[in-house]
């Protein structure tokens, strides 16, 4: 199975016939089991991709094509949103049997799928919990139990713990790293964290803003599985500066933008 | 930390927002309610209101017991809130059907929203009489009229609460599966669950409004009918103990949402 992203473009129009270029010419491809970490400055359109990667927003050209997939019951992407994106009339259980139920699967093993997520994530216990009784690191584990439960081909991460403290951003990304030494999905993880880039990323694609283009796709070669202390190491932290090197006049030019 | 228990003096800082705290003065709301009736008795007592006009609460819960037992109040009671029921339920399920239309349909959306804001401000006792040439004098058209008053308070809250869902619940739902079909029924119906029961509360103050009115203009039996017949004959201990039935059943429909809300909704905070 292999994800290939062909020359996607997108340009958005706003009511009043101005138009907004953001993307163009993205050419990328996820590999089987490869955690693909996209990173840019704000308005890159990072967002976007991804938005268009999971059929939630149509390109205005090129296209996105799954290779090589054997049987069609299992679906394509499944997401996992910054904002949770969790139903809040559904307890914990039932927000992450959500994608079973909707594939049909029989109740017996719809259950044992999302009982298994549950653990994966460390909510056990949790499960009868509506998510407004949960703190953001536990909902945003509810989702991504959920997205998992759904057996995607490709797990689509967009910012999924930049709405958290800090301290909590930590703990998930060492979470979902082990979570990801467990499952060895696909994934395509978008953030504008560096060092969230280079601890989770096998490979990195930097986005340049608007026009988003890619700039450069660095392979990070740190062992798995990584772990918090990983970040003093100074391939680690070399692997950042690079990075940072490609986006920092951009993020000022953001920064200068914003404040128009 | 053997500091903390010496005497000091000086400015001690005060909590500037203690006024800010609300509490429950349940006794006071009691207390303050009896003592208006209270007064209201001894007035009338006293010979400072005749009876004829204002009658003594004590008189009017006499009254009410009699009626009460000759069963006469019931058949009244009976009479509204059999009109209120039917008129109530299905306004309620036509409105939200409509309302959930409305907002997801782009095309009934343009079609039935022009329609709706010219038929909204009409005052609905003003259809009445087009009813009743329309259904004749009896049930029909009293049930209509209440139909008529329930529905849009419930299509235009429904409406709200459908285009109000969030989009990136709906765009979760689409990613993990769901056909629009399956949207409307576990993503868009949920989402517009609060305002569905912010429609239901309107709707009951207007059918309890609209069934009064009714009765008065045409009826044998009800609670607007009794009020309207106790004033033609100046019986106004009668009339005032149907105001305080209308009342009552006012506090106990919102009380019955609320627990079905309650009971709907768990997720609330």
């Amino acid at each position: 199975m292999r994800v290939v992203i062909e020359k996607i473009s997108k340009t958005f129009e706003d009511g009043s016939g101005g138009q907004t270029e953001a993307l163009r010419d993205i050419n990328l491809s996820n590999e089987e089991n490869e955690f693909l970490v996209v990173v840019g400055p704000s308005g890159c359109g990072k967002s976007t991709l991804l938005n268009i990667v999971a059929g939630l927003l149509p390109a205005t050209s090129g296209r996105v094509i799954f290779e090589g997939i054997p049987d069609t019951s299992r679906p394509h992407t499944a997401v996992v949103f910054q904002e949770f994106a969790l139903f809040p009339w559904r307890t914990v259980e039932r927000n992450v049997l959500y994608g079973p139920e909707e594939r049909g699967l029989p109740r017996k093993e719809r259950r044992e799928i999302a009982q298994y997520y549950i653990d994966l994530v460390g909510l056990t216990g949790f499960e009868k919990k509506y998510p407004h009784q949960l703190s953001g690191g536990m909902k945003q584990r509810v989702s991504i139990a959920r997205a998992l439960a759904n057996d995607p081909w490709l797990l689509l991460m967009d910012e999924p713990f930049s709405a958290l403290d800090a301290q909590t951003r930590t703990i998930m990304q060492d979470e979902l790293s082990q979570i990801y030494e467990k499952t060895h999905k696909s994934v395509l993880y978008i953030t504008h964290n560096i060092q969230e880039a280079v601890f989770l990323g096998d490979r990195v694609a930097v986005l340049s803003r608007r026009p988003g283009r890619v700039r450069e796709v660095i392979p990070i070669d740190l062992p798995r599985p990584r772990q918090e202390q990983i970040a003093m190491d100074p391939q680690f932290l070399a692997y950042a500066d690079q990075i940072w090197g490609h986006i920092r006049d951009q993020a000022k030019e953001a920064l200068a933008e914003e404040g128009l | 930390m053997s500091e903390d228990c010496q005497a000091r003096s000086g400015a001690v800082v005060q909590d500037k927002t203690a006024f800010m705290v609300r509490r429950e003065h349940r006794l006071l709301s009691l207390i303050f309610i009896l003592a208006l009736f209270g007064v209201w008795e001894l007035i009338v007592r006293l010979g400072l209101v005749s009876p004829l006009f204002l009658p003594a609460p004590s008189a009017i819960l006499i009254t009410g017991y009699k009626m009460a037992l000759s069963g006469e109040i019931f058949r009244h009671i009976g009479a509204s809130l059999w009109r209120i029921f039917w008129g109530f339920s299905c306004a309620a399920v036509i409105g939200t059907l409509v309302g959930i239309l409305l907002g997801f349909f782009s095309v009934a959306e343009s079609i039935g929203n022009p329609i709706i804001a010219s038929t909204y401000p009409i005052p609905k006792i003003a259809i009445l009489p087009l009813l009743i040439l329309w259904l004749g004098i009896g049930e029909y058209s009293k049930i209509a009229v209440i139909g008529l008053g329930v529905f849009f308070p419930m299509v235009i809250n429904v409406y709200t609460g459908v285009r109000n869902a969030d989009p990136v619940l709906i765009k979760a739902a689409v990613s993990l599966g769901s056909s629009r079909r399956r949207i409307i029924l576990k993503v868009i119906l949920p989402s517009a669950l609060p305002m569905i029961f912010a429609g239901l509360k309107l709707g009951i103050g207007i059918a309890l409004l609209l069934v009064v009115a009714a009765e008065m203009i045409a009826a044998d039996a009800g609670i607007g009918f009794m009020i309207l017949t106790s004033a033609d004959l100046m019986q106004t201990t009668k009339l005032m103990f149907g105001i305080s039935i209308l009342s009552m059943l006012g506090l106990i429909f919102s009380w019955l949402i609320d627990r079905l809300e309650r009971l709907c909704i768990p997720w609330k905070e």
